[in-house]
């Protein structure tokens, strides 16, 4: 169609690595560790109260960047569900020989079972690959934000932040 | 339609199902819930037609503010259906106009 | 019937601006015209942004919960379904309940009315089907029905990035998000959630017009150039059953205009917003303002400020005068640091404009 253009971008990996949540490569080549995707100086703090590890740093004022600090990251995940603006991962690459884990908050109905396979989906919901689903969490303390972890081909393992299925009519 | 499930308010309420009228038809409706959803719950969305053009209004605010929802409830026109809840055997019928008898 | 303090809204800052003077000892009567409190914080199912200190990552409805429960803790007198028509010389208010009408003398008045969802007009934007963003937040959140099955979302502030999220959640598609700015206004974490789940967000974009004989079957969006012209040969039509407005809300200051408060022109703030001191005391003493009355924001926000008049209106009343300056100060400084950052820098700027032509 006549003048038509694409969607606006989501955020891409590059501008990403360069914020101060976003682990180094070799940090990431370590195991499990969190991923801070929030790009922006907004009024917010919960994830550095969240992580027993103070792994996590804000500070004064409030609005400063979340930065990791790596070699205290242990990837337990409990930030997950602590970030309202549901952007921050974890990622482990060493999962397996050929696969990575990836962790992320789910929102959604139905939430899948363990096990099940499911398609993987970027930062703009396209599909990449198939996943399995390994585990599903969602106790009290999360309060109804289910963390799911998936593994996929390991090349993915940046890119793969949701699964198929948000959208549910009824 | 009903959101029967959801992923963070969890499955809806039980509350006292009734029976309502609108525009001669009957229909389900939840005790005490806005006329306006119970409604849009069934599937009717055009809730009155204007003075001079008869055209279609419908829910807009849902707050009680715009006054676009007006419909006739009980013989009483100019009724604002997104806040006035639901009772037993209402009868409810789209407002013509200002709800002058057409 | 009397009260020291008349507090005219039970939402965020209303709530909060009772809960602290009546904690500091003032006698409160809170009216509020809906029949539940809370204002919009129950239709609020995300968790909140700010300071851990001040109950962020609490979802809206739970901060509610704790605020309605500490009020009435505090035993404050609290008024529903009752409107308040009027405020007429020395402080008198008209009241419109469900027994009739009454008058209430208070020495104090908190006006903490909040604000209402702008529109905007384009062909077919009567049809039923076009509602307000906050509409269809309502309708999903505490009544459980979706307005509709496919959605086309207008605006990418906050409030159209959080409630298109909550309408994915609610089980509804929603097609599309436009905006007319070239960027994205809100935050880019809510933009991601809704990008991740496959919305497309297109800026430069805004709707052409609305389709439809009785209710809305179709959308039309169309490209605008950078003085926001629609530019002919770029529209796109599709099959939505509802389009929401997330355009911007206007403080509500009826009765700011009808007390005599002066007012200033804050395009930032969402229009008109009465003048203001640092305590948020209007130019007419005694009759202050908070939360989105004071100024577009948000619910962090108004509960701050909701507390700082609380404190103030007490103060003024001779309560707890050596805690009062301590406490004040404390809420000052928070309050600056949510203005912080590339988000906050304008309101800051903005409060600051409004506070420099205010009486002490």
């Amino acid at each position: 169609m006549n003048g038509e253009i694409a969607p606006t971008k989501a955020i891409t990996l590059e501008e990403l690595r360069n914020t101060p949540g976003f682990p180094s490569e070799k940090r990431l080549s370590l195991g499990r560790v969190a991923v801070i995707e929030c790009p922006e100086e907004i009024p917010c703090n919960p994830c550095e109260f969240a992580c027993p590890k103070e792994a996590i740093k804000i500070g004064q004022p409030i609005t400063n960047l979340p930065q990791l600090i790596e070699e205290r990251c242990d990837g337990c995940g409990i930030c997950i569900p602590s970030c309202p603006g549901l952007a921050i991962f974890v990622v482990d690459l060493t999962y397996s020989k050929t696969q990575a884990l990836v962790e992320f908050p789910h929102e959604f109905l139905p939430l899948p079972k363990d096990g099940q396979e499911v398609d993987a989906t970027d930062r703009h919901g396209k599909v990449l690959t198939k996943g399995e689903v390994v585990k599903v969490r969602n106790p009290k303390g999360y309060n109804s934000t289910p963390v799911i972890s998936l593994a996929v081909p390991r090349r993915y393992a940046n890119e793969v932040r949701g699964i198929l299925g948000g959208v549910r009519i009824g | 339609m009903r959101i029967k499930s959801h992923p963070i308010l969890g499955d809806i309420p039980k509350r006292k199902l009734v029976k309502i009228e609108v525009d001669g038809r009957t229909i389900e409706a939840f005790e005490g819930e806005p006329i306006a959803a119970a409604l849009l719950a069934a599937g009717i969305k055009v809730f009155r037609r204007t003075v001079k053009r008869r055209e279609p209004r419908g829910l807009f605010c849902t707050i009680g503010q715009c006054t676009d929802c007006m419909m006739t409830v009980n013989g009483m026109p100019n009724v604002r259906t997104c806040i006035t809840p639901v009772e037993e055997g209402m009868e409810i019928s789209t407002q013509i106009g200002r709800g002058e008898r057409s | 019937m009397d009260a020291e303090v008349a507090v005219v809204g039970a939402g965020p800052a209303g709530l909060s601006a009772s809960i602290e003077a009546a904690r500091l000892g003032a006698k409160i009567v809170l009216i509020d015209e809906n029949g539940k409190p809370g204002g919009q914080l129950f239709k609020q199912i995300h968790k909140f942004f700010g300071s851990m200190e001040h109950l962020a990552g609490l979802r809206g409805y739970d901060i509610g919960n704790k605020l309605w429960q500490r009020a009435m803790e505090l035993k404050i007198n609290v008024m529903l379904n009752t409107t308040v028509f009027g405020i007429f010389g020395d402080k008198t208010l008209g009241l419109l309940t469900t027994m009739g009408s009454e008058i209430l003398r208070a020495q104090r008045i908190i006006l903490a009315t909040g604000g209402s969802e702008n529109t905007i007009a384009f062909p077919g934007w009567t049809l039923p089907g076009v509602m307000g963003a906050g509409a269809a937040q309502t309708l999903i959140n505490v009544h459980r029905v979706l307005p509709g099955k496919r959605i086309l979302m207008v605006g990418s502030g906050n409030v159209g990035l959080i409630v298109s999220y909550q309408l994915l959640q609610a089980g509804a598609e929603v097609v599309a998000l436009v905006e007319a700015a070239p960027k994205i206004g809100g935050y880019r974490v809510h933009a991601a959630k809704i990008q991740r789940a496959g919305v497309p967000i297109m800026v430069s974009h805004t709707v052409k017009r609305a389709h439809g004989r009785d209710y809305v079957e179709a959308a039309t969006i169309v490209r605008v150039d950078d003085d926001l012209k629609m530019i002919p040969g770029t529209e796109k039509t599709f099959d939505v059953d509802t389009i929401c407005l997330a355009v911007g809300l206007t403080p509500l200051s009826e009765l700011a205009w009808m007390s005599g408060c002066k007012f200033i022109f804050v395009p930032t703030l969402g229009g008109h917003v009465p003048i203001h001191n640092e305590d948020l005391e209007t130019t007419v003493e005694g009759i202050y303002v908070a939360g989105d009355i004071a100024g577009i924001e948000e619910a962090s926000i108004a509960m701050e400020e909701g507390r700082l008049a609380g404190i103030a209106a007490a103060e003024s009343l001779g309560y707890a005068r050596e805690e009062a300056t301590k406490l004040k100060k404390e809420i000052k400084e928070r309050v600056q640091q949510l203005r912080r950052g590339p988000f906050g820098e304008d309101r800051y700027l903005a409060k600051q404009r409004i506070m420099k032509v205010a009486p002490r």
